[in-house]
């Protein structure tokens, strides 16, 4: 099955190894996929905030875009980044459900020349990972099982909040699955799906940092080797902030935070600097051994 | 701004009498029922997708599970039934729904299945609408921002969203962040310029029919 890939803003520039990882994997795996031509911001939360209607709006305009790549048939979108992935969900929910939204919006695409026929799905890479590729499968790809190493998965919260259909909303385990397929020991932690705060380490330091604070805190106290995301602003915000949040609270919070795509890059025996290990503030020392 | 107080023992006093002072229904001041705007919850409730906001039976699960409830003037439960009583201008000049960071961890522990996150979006929404919003609060200034990033060039770029967003707030707060962002530069995660869209006219053509239709 060949996928379409939206890559959204952040795996361009503060999350690029989450897309150099990503796509290298899917390489490795044989998983074909190709990015959506002409992209634009899904719409996402702050959009969200100031106008509903532009925010599907613009969202449409990318689905519209992929179904012009595919021209039958059901066409699938890999989603990376958790803001984008339930963003667009939720527009091709929109769309299904309420007739009325759906005529204004399919106006507004008109007067930009596209169309949208209702053939979207919009998948999360640990959905096509682990329902469509399987766990099975990918043991057999793994090269280098990564024996004794702890790892802390984070979900965050809108890859499996509100409308996800592949994981639990209260307690996801794809990425732990993921984690254990290549070995290495998925640590039981209480706070996986529990908010980074988004953009709030910028816009309200005291706050934002405090949630981060305590995601740090408690991965370090079960002695994670390292935590995982899946989701560009969760990665951002648990690695980039550390050295703040170590001197505002006094208490050395440092751990290498990583994309999952990069920690499974390694097992399957792909190259760091292909997975962007180099773009990491706190390089994960176990595994480079 | 006013520094956030967090909830713990030793300040729980101290926002207990910041609130007497900010909020009208402190024991000096009473807000009387000719004062609501009785229409209010209908209103957000329509804005927000039909949501059921009768149904709440107030038993603050949403409020439990909120990791920002802490930080906010009203709990989740609490801007619930303020909304339900019409407590209009309370709710939208407040900063607690621009607090909430859209993690639907309330919609999904609701117990009368009430989309919570959409009535916090509804509300925002209502508040920039009316021009009601709290504006000296960075969150609102964020969301515009960024809203206008996108609206000229289709895409966000995080740099200069950053910098436009400290422009429109303190701008001297953009020097704590000198260090990141170097940090960002010599890793490569850190773009000076951003690709925009290509076909920007067709995208402008979009966003200004929405106002018409």
């Amino acid at each position: 099955m060949k996928y379409l890939y939206f890559p959204g803003c952040s795996l361009k520039s503060s999350g690029r190894h989450y897309e150099e990882s990503m796509l290298a994997v899917f390489k490795k795996l044989g998983i074909d996929v190709q990015e959506i031509d002409d992209w634009n911001c899904c719409g996402a939360t702050n959009y969200m905030a100031i106008n509903e209607m532009k925010a599907t709006v613009i969202a449409t305009r990318n689905l519209a875009l992929a179904e012009k790549m595919v021209p039958t048939g059901e066409v699938n979108i890999i989603a990376p980044c958790n803001a984008c992935y339930m963003g667009l969900m939720k527009t091709v929910k929109y769309l299904d459900n309420e007739l009325d939204m759906r005529e204004r919006v399919m106006k507004s695409l008109k007067a930009g020349g596209l169309n949208y026929e209702g053939r979207i799905k919009v998948r999360h890479p640990l959905d096509v990972i682990v329902n469509d590729f399987g766990l099975e499968n990918l043991k057999k790809a793994v090269v280098k099982p990564l024996k004794g190493f702890n790892v802390c998965s984070y979900y965050g919260c809108q890859v499996s909040r509100p409308i996800s259909d592949f994981d639990d909303p209260r307690d996801p385990v794809t990425m732990d699955q993921i984690v254990m397929t290549i070995g290495a020991t998925a640590v039981d932690w209480p706070l996986k799906t529990r908010c980074c705060g988004g953009s709030m380490t910028s816009t309200i330091p005291d706050t934002g940092l405090r949630l981060n604070y305590l995601l740090l805190k408690e991965a370090k106290t079960r002695k994670a080797d390292t935590v995982v995301t899946a989701c560009p602003l969760c990665q951002f915000n648990l690695e980039c902030f550390q050295g703040k949040i170590s001197g505002k609270y006094n208490d050395d919070v440092r751990i290498p935070v990583m994309f999952f795509s990069q920690l499974l890059g390694l097992a399957l025996g792909i190259g760091e600097k292909e997975l962007g290990i180099q773009r990491l503030f706190v390089k994960p020392k176990a595994v480079m051994v | 701004m006013r520094l956030l107080k967090e909830t713990n023992e030793n300040n729980q006093q101290t926002i207990s009498i910041i609130m007497a002072n900010k909020l009208k229904f402190s024991v000096q001041e009473v807000v009387h029922e000719s004062d609501l705007d009785k229409d209010f919850g209908k209103r957000i409730a329509k804005l927000a997708h039909g949501e059921k906001l009768h149904g709440c039976i107030q038993c603050g699960n949403c409020s439990a599970t909120c990791p920002l409830s802490p930080y906010m003037d009203f709990t989740p439960r609490k801007v619930i039934a303020m909304v339900k009583a019409g407590f209009r201008n309370e709710v939208l000049s407040n900063r607690t729904v621009w607090l909430c960071a859209s993690c639907y961890s309330c919609t999904v522990e609701c117990p009368k299945s009430i989309k919570i996150t959409e009535i916090m979006y509804a509300l925002k929404r209502e508040a920039i609408m009316k021009k009601v919003y709290p504006s000296g609060f960075p969150i609102p200034a964020m969301s515009r921002t960024f809203f206008d990033e996108v609206k000229r060039g289709g895409r966000s770029g995080e740099m200069s969203l950053l910098m436009r967003f400290f422009l429109r707030t303190n701008i001297f707060k953009a020097l704590s962040f000198t260090g990141l962002g170097m940090k960002l530069f010599s890793t490569g995660r850190l773009r000076l310029s951003e690709k925009k869209i290509r076909d920007k006219e067709n995208f402008r053509k979009m966003l200004d029919s929405c106002s018409n239709n």
